[in-house]
């Protein structure tokens, strides 16, 4: 009869423990079996010419997988600085998650397109694989095809400078570049 | 100088929590009056200070003190005073400091209106919610200082407050929320206290029925607020979303449900002892696992705090020394002696065991759902989140399932009822009830809807009950005599929360059924018809806002050939931060809502644009309003004002009319 009454602390005890495992997990972290791991496999259609692609269309890297869609507005704001990176000759694809095309086709034209590529994945079957939480979320594929990072959320400048620099060291600061245009001018 | 005071009288306050933690419990061993007498003030000095702190953050906020890092990162020079004033919520440090604050108002009130009670209860209750209040003072001071300057790297402006914030809805939310989930604490500590005593009988819970009533009514409206903002201001039209953060706010009231229902047992009948000491312990411990989900970081939610394993450490640690302390206590000290007070299994204590068991099984299939993806996380199998597909398929066929109980039951008696009776009542009114359910399917659309049916059938049932027992009471006198003074307060907010239950599973159900919507291109001039209106887009427009720019567009709704209204949703850009935000446009009634979103614009003079038709949505906040009025009005029974004169026998049974 006593026993049954330190039930409720055992339970208790389970799932503090549960959540202390918790506290060191980042549950916006790329799982750890993708890390390391060949971008998925697939076949997709291109945005804009429509020919099936596959994961080599990707090659070589390193280059940005970025996760986007019409849908999302955050993916608005990171724009211009995709553009940016784009103009700078950073290679990045684009990986259209959830959307019409027609709507995709309709926000390049309006913004800008700094995609080499873009992957149509409407149902969103490649993001499943991929393990996307959402839009934006930006990948970093490396030099032999395996994905060396993630990022979910907008990639800004202070971003890119503390997690991407390092597969490419050639884009400049935002000191840098308005150095090199007062420079310049 | 203002933060420093306000840091200083932080301190002073987690100095006296400390002395109230620990002097008054002290004194409740040793017998010792005067230190228990040291309570109330204790308590009142704590409330003091805290305010004090409270008040210097407020001026930091309405001064622009951008020196101060969360006025620097939450708050903006353009900002309306009004939200500069709500930005100190809108944050981890300032909203923890207000969930002090009101901690700190709910020891005081206990500490006011406990006069009555013994000595020794008021001592250990109020030590009790010290220690709460010491583990949340040094929460604020060790890990999340709300005063921390930025110096001498000033910023010139602030960050600006999340636009999402910067809504009138979201600075009553909070506050409201936390009455609720602070509130918990009360009932927590009247159990604590009791279990310390050793004396587990009706009267802990006479005393902490009318405090769990309030404070259980608070967290229903701030639920509601909650949904209800999250519906106009998130743009897509929608009322609940099984986040984990309004999880963590929903298991508190699931359990405060219990436990609301299972004090009413404990202190008519004396039985349920046990059980009711641990629904009050779960209830707030829950609230406390809330505050751990929130801002921990350990899962991802459109609102959860920035998140900061340190932060998440201390507060794990806290809820460890609470809960794991607390259900040791009950572990050593729960009534071993089963309850000398029986009762029959048709009769109103199994009614309410049912309505306990429901609300149980239901706290623990969200709170499963919740931390189900942190659990495989945890075990390495994988990331998951688990969506309203989850909590509809097991959430919804429970709440159907009590709804039946809840027709019977508030005209069963205690102790012995028998089908019969029940049968005599009210088998043909519910009949007629189905009749009607059937034909509001019918003709509520072409084809038949079996959902609406159900959820008519169930709602009129309800309803039902409290008007079977509102009659029953009124013409108790006899005589064809209506007697209104049976009509007690605990009766009245009893049928109202009732009455809600039923509004709110009817709005949910026919919102979910019968909305309409259509997500499509408008140009100025297009036409569109939705749910019998015709929405017009007559022109769009730019509008400067004080902190932000905004695109509009004016669309005329008008039903067979008569102008309704003008619908005018806007897309906000916001300066200092650059997000966008969708400003819905909502013409509101009791039988329907009508939906006007922007998407985005297309080429240069068309958007993309959202149209709903959502038939009776607001019988949701509606419903949940009724719940938590109905709440608030049962502290004014009587019996709860002359608490000083009852005693408490359970021996004696004697059922008083009122339930």
């Amino acid at each position: 009869m006593r026993a049954k009454r330190f039930l409720p602390l055992l339970a208790f005890l389970v799932l503090a423990a549960l959540l202390y495992k918790g506290l060191s997990i980042d549950p916006t972290e790329l799982p750890a079996a993708r890390l390391g791991q060949p971008f998925p496999d697939f076949v997709k259609a291109e945005l804009k010419s429509g020919q099936p692609i596959s994961a080599e269309a990707l090659m070589p890297g390193p280059a940005l997988v970025n996760v986007w869609a019409t849908w999302c507005y955050s993916c608005r704001v990171e724009h211009p600085y995709l553009l940016a990176l784009a103009a700078q000759g950073v290679p990045i694809y684009g990986l259209n998650y959830k959307d019409e095309s027609q709507k995709a086709l309709a926000w390049l034209d309006q913004l800008g397109d700094p995609y080499r590529l873009n992957i149509v994945d409407a149902e969103g079957s490649l993001g499943l694989d991929l393990g996307v939480y959402g839009a934006p979320e930006t990948y970093v594929i490396g030099a032999d095809g395996r994905i060396v990072h993630r990022h979910v959320g907008v990639l800004d400048e202070a971003v890119f400078a503390r997690d991407f620099r390092r597969w490419f060291p050639s884009v400049m600061t935002d000191e840098a570049a308005k150095k090199v245009r007062e420079g310049n001018g | 100088m203002i933060p420093e005071l306000g840091h200083v009288a932080l301190i002073i306050a987690f100095m006296l929590a400390v002395g109230l933690a620990l002097l008054p419990l002290w004194g409740s061993f040793s017998r010792d009056t005067a230190k228990m007498n040291l309570a109330p003030s204790l308590a009142i000095g704590v409330m003091l200070f805290v305010t004090i702190a409270f008040s210097m953050l407020a001026t930091s906020f309405l001064n622009d003190d951008f020196t101060v890092a969360v006025v620097a990162a939450n708050s903006n020079s353009l900002l309306p005073p009004i939200f500069k004033f709500s930005a100190l919520w809108g944050n981890h440090e300032g909203s923890l400091l207000l969930w002090v604050l009101i901690l700190s108002g709910w020891m005081t009130a206990v500490a006011f209106f406990s006069r009555g009670l013994p000595l020794i209860m008021v001592a250990r209750v109020l030590s009790v919610m010290g220690m709460i209040a010491v583990g949340f003072l040094a929460f604020s001071l060790l890990t999340s200082n709300p005063f921390e300057r930025l110096l001498p790297n000033t910023p010139m402006d602030g960050n600006d407050l999340n636009p999402l914030l910067q809504d009138p809805g979201l600075i009553i939310h909070p506050p409201l929320l936390y009455m609720g989930y602070v509130g918990l604490s009360v009932p927590f500590a009247f159990a604590i206290a009791a279990l310390l005593g050793g004396r587990l009988d009706a009267s802990w819970a006479r005393w902490s029925r009318p405090w769990t009533n309030v404070a259980w009514g608070f967290l229903s409206l701030g639920i509601m607020l909650g949904s209800w903002w999250a519906y106009y201001e998130l743009g897509w039209g929608g009322w609940w979303f099984w986040d984990p953060v309004e999880n963590a706010s929903f298991m508190p009231w699931l359990m405060g449900t219990a436990l609301v229902h299972s004090l009413a047992v404990t202190e008519k009948r004396g039985v349920f002892r046990s059980w009711t000491v641990l629904l009050a312990i779960f209830a707030f411990s829950l609230s406390l696992l809330g505050t751990f989900l929130v801002r921990s970081g350990v899962l991802t939610s459109v609102h959860a705090f920035a998140s900061d394993p340190e932060r998440g450490l201390f507060i794990l640690i806290f809820l460890a020394l609470v809960v794991g302390g607390s259900l040791l206590l009950y572990a050593m000290r729960a009534p071993v002696v089963a309850s000398r007070v029986t009762y029959g299994p048709v009769s109103r204590e199994s009614l309410l065991m049912v309505n306990n068991l429901v609300f149980t099984v239901a706290t623990t299939v969200v709170l499963l759902g919740t931390l189900f993806p942190l659990v495989m996380d945890a075990f390495s199998l994988g990331k998951y989140s688990v969506g309203p597909p989850y909590f509809n398929a097991v959430f919804v066929p429970l709440m159907a399932l009590v709804t039946p109980f809840m027709m019977v039951g508030p005209l069963s008696r205690w102790r012995d009822d028998s089908v019969r009776r029940w049968v005599n009542e009210l088998l043909i009114p519910a009949l007629g009830v189905a009749v009607i359910a059937v034909a509001a399917a019918l003709m509520s659309s072409d084809r038949f809807n079996i959902w609406i049916a159900l959820s008519v059938l169930l709602a009129g049932w309800v309803t039902l009950g409290v008007l079977r027992d509102l009659i029953r009471r009124l013409l108790s006198g006899g005589q064809g005599k209506l007697r209104w003074r049976a009509l007690s307060p605990s009766f009245l907010g009893m049928s109202l929360a009732h009455l809600g239950f039923a509004a709110v599973m009817l709005g949910a159900v026919v919102v979910t059924q019968q909305n309409q919507e259509r997500d499509l291109r408008m140009a100025v001039g297009d036409v569109e018809e939705l749910g019998g209106y015709r929405f017009e887009l007559k022109r769009l427009g730019q509008l400067a806002g004080p902190n932000y720019i905004a695109d509009q567009a004016v669309f005329e709704v008008s039903r067979a050939g008569e102008l309704l209204t003008v619908l005018v949703p806007e897309k906000r850009r916001y300066l200092a931060s650059g997000q966008i935000m969708t400003e819905a446009a909502i013409d509101a009634s009791l039988w329907r809502d009508l939906y006007v979103a922007l998407g985005e614009p297309i080429g240069k003079d068309a958007w993309a644009v959202r149209l709903q038709y959502k038939p009776m949505v607001r019988f949701l906040w509606l419903g949940a309003l009724l719940i938590g009025l109905g709440a608030l009005v049962t502290v004014f029974d009587r019996r709860y004002r002359a608490q000083s004169r009852v005693k408490a026998t359970i021996e004696s049974g004697a059922l008083s009319v009122a339930s």
